[in-house]
């Protein structure tokens, strides 16, 4: 579902990965390819598979590199004609950034050991670092607020609203009558059962009376064609012994 | 120790950043350079191995550090917090600035392959990096370097105790589709 995208999600799927650089070095190292010999094809199927799992295809820079991919791509589908010695392999660009980058990448790691050896020593006068800055005070007038508010309010869609009026089933008295009816006569019909102008109320009552009772062994239910009419017939106590 | 030791030792132990050797200098205007410099030897010779903290080199400076073995007791204690770690994305930023330096916000972007102005404004107002001039090009775009802080949090001396670009595994290889224009 392409909506699924949007939301809190997405901005936490894409603190993963630094760029889509970064995305493109950590897929390239699952697969352990060469990056001068890259199989643009594969790597640009997995990168478009990648993030439009990630829900990544929103972010610009994402989709930027992309686009790169597939031209790259179509560019080497192109054919060549043979002993061209002037042929630029459309990779050379790309290949050339990934190989900076993963250079930026060996510092990073380089920069994370040393900044994790200074922070085990503690200097003199240490001070916590500043927490990020705190929002600016806001000066604001009485009448701006209410006009701000105001505009909230109007982007408020006026909620519908259903009245739901509660209509408790009355399996009881469905099971009274069935019983009253069972007293009287052997079998009866469905008809009989739900009795005239019969409500959904009554006609859901009555049917779960009937499974009730047809459960306990008070009566039998049969339907003798399907789509026929039901028929509703007494048990006697001996013959359910 | 002899007084002037003694007075950098104290000048040393009052400060909250590391001090440079001119900081140190200033401390008695009558001495001279040398007569510092040999005071700084005496006190390094004395911080040897014999004492809880050390005196290091860092950015450009000389700053009394806590000996590593005793961080986790002194955290575990609470005495004193370890700072924020930087996030992956700013450390990269800091690489590219660190090397590249000056160099301004599109050419970070660039190297990046995403936009970073909302990172190095965060490294600006840590005081990490600061604008250190304009380009030439068009708009005279800011141009960023590395600051002070920044050889301290990685507990740096100079820059050039960063790795060179040849010793890194990864060194740039010319890759080889492009042929070498080189004459």
């Amino acid at each position: 579902m392409p909506g699924q995208a949007g939301g809190g999600g997405f901005v936490v799927e894409l603190e993963k990965f630094t760029g889509p650089l970064d995305l493109l070095l950590h897929l390239i190292r699952e697969d352990e390819v060469d990056i001068t010999d890259l199989p643009i094809a594969k790597i640009a199927d997995q990168f478009l598979a990648v993030i439009a799992d990630l829900g990544l295809n929103q972010a610009a820079d994402y989709l930027e590199m992309a686009a790169r991919l597939l031209r790259i791509k179509a560019q080497l589908l192109l054919p060549r004609r043979l002993g061209d010695d002037e042929w630029d392999d459309p990779r050379a660009e790309l290949v050339r950034r990934l190989l900076e980058y993963q250079q930026i990448r060996e510092l990073v790691d380089w920069m994370h050991v040393a900044a994790g050896a200074r922070a085990e020593r503690y200097a003199r006068g240490y001070e916590a670092p500043p927490p990020d800055a705190p929002p600016a005070p806001l000066r604001i007038e009485l009448n701006e607020l209410l006009a701000a508010a105001e505009r909230v309010i109007a982007l408020i869609p006026e909620p519908t609203l259903h009245r739901v009026v509660p209509r408790p089933l009355d399996v009881e008295g469905a099971t009274a009558r069935l019983h009253a009816l069972l007293a009287e006569r052997e079998t009866f019909g469905w008809a009989d059962a739900v009795g005239p102008q019969a409500t959904l109320v009554d006609v859901l009552s009555t049917f779960i009376a009937l499974l009730e009772l047809a459960k306990r062994g008070t009566l039998t239910l049969t339907q003798p064609e399907p789509f026929g009419p039901m028929v509703i017939r007494r048990e006697s106590p001996r013959e359910a012994a | 120790m002899s007084p002037l030791a003694k007075l950098l030792e104290a000048a040393l132990f009052a400060a909250a950043r590391p001090l440079t050797f001119e900081d140190l200098a200033s401390l008695d205007p009558e001495a001279g350079e040398m007569a510092v410099e040999a005071a700084l030897g005496e006190l390094r010779a004395a911080y040897g191995d014999d004492h809880g903290v050390e005196l290091l080199e860092i950015a450009d400076g000389w700053q009394f550090l806590t000996r590593r073995e005793y961080a986790e007791a002194i955290d575990r204690a609470q005495f004193a917090l370890r700072p924020r770690r930087l996030s992956p994305a700013a450390l990269e930023t800091l690489a590219i600035i660190a090397y590249r330096q000056p160099v301004g916000r599109l050419e970070v972007d660039e190297i990046r392959g995403v936009d970073s102005g909302a990172v190095m404004d965060k490294l600006v107002e840590r005081g990490l990096i600061e604008v250190v001039t304009r380009g030439e090009g068009l708009g005279r775009p800011l141009l960023y370097g590395t600051t002070p802080p920044f050889l301290e949090i990685l507990g740096l001396k100079s820059l050039d105790d960063l790795p060179r670009l040849d010793e890194l595994s990864v060194a740039l290889r010319r890759p080889a589709p492009i042929p070498d224009d080189d004459p």
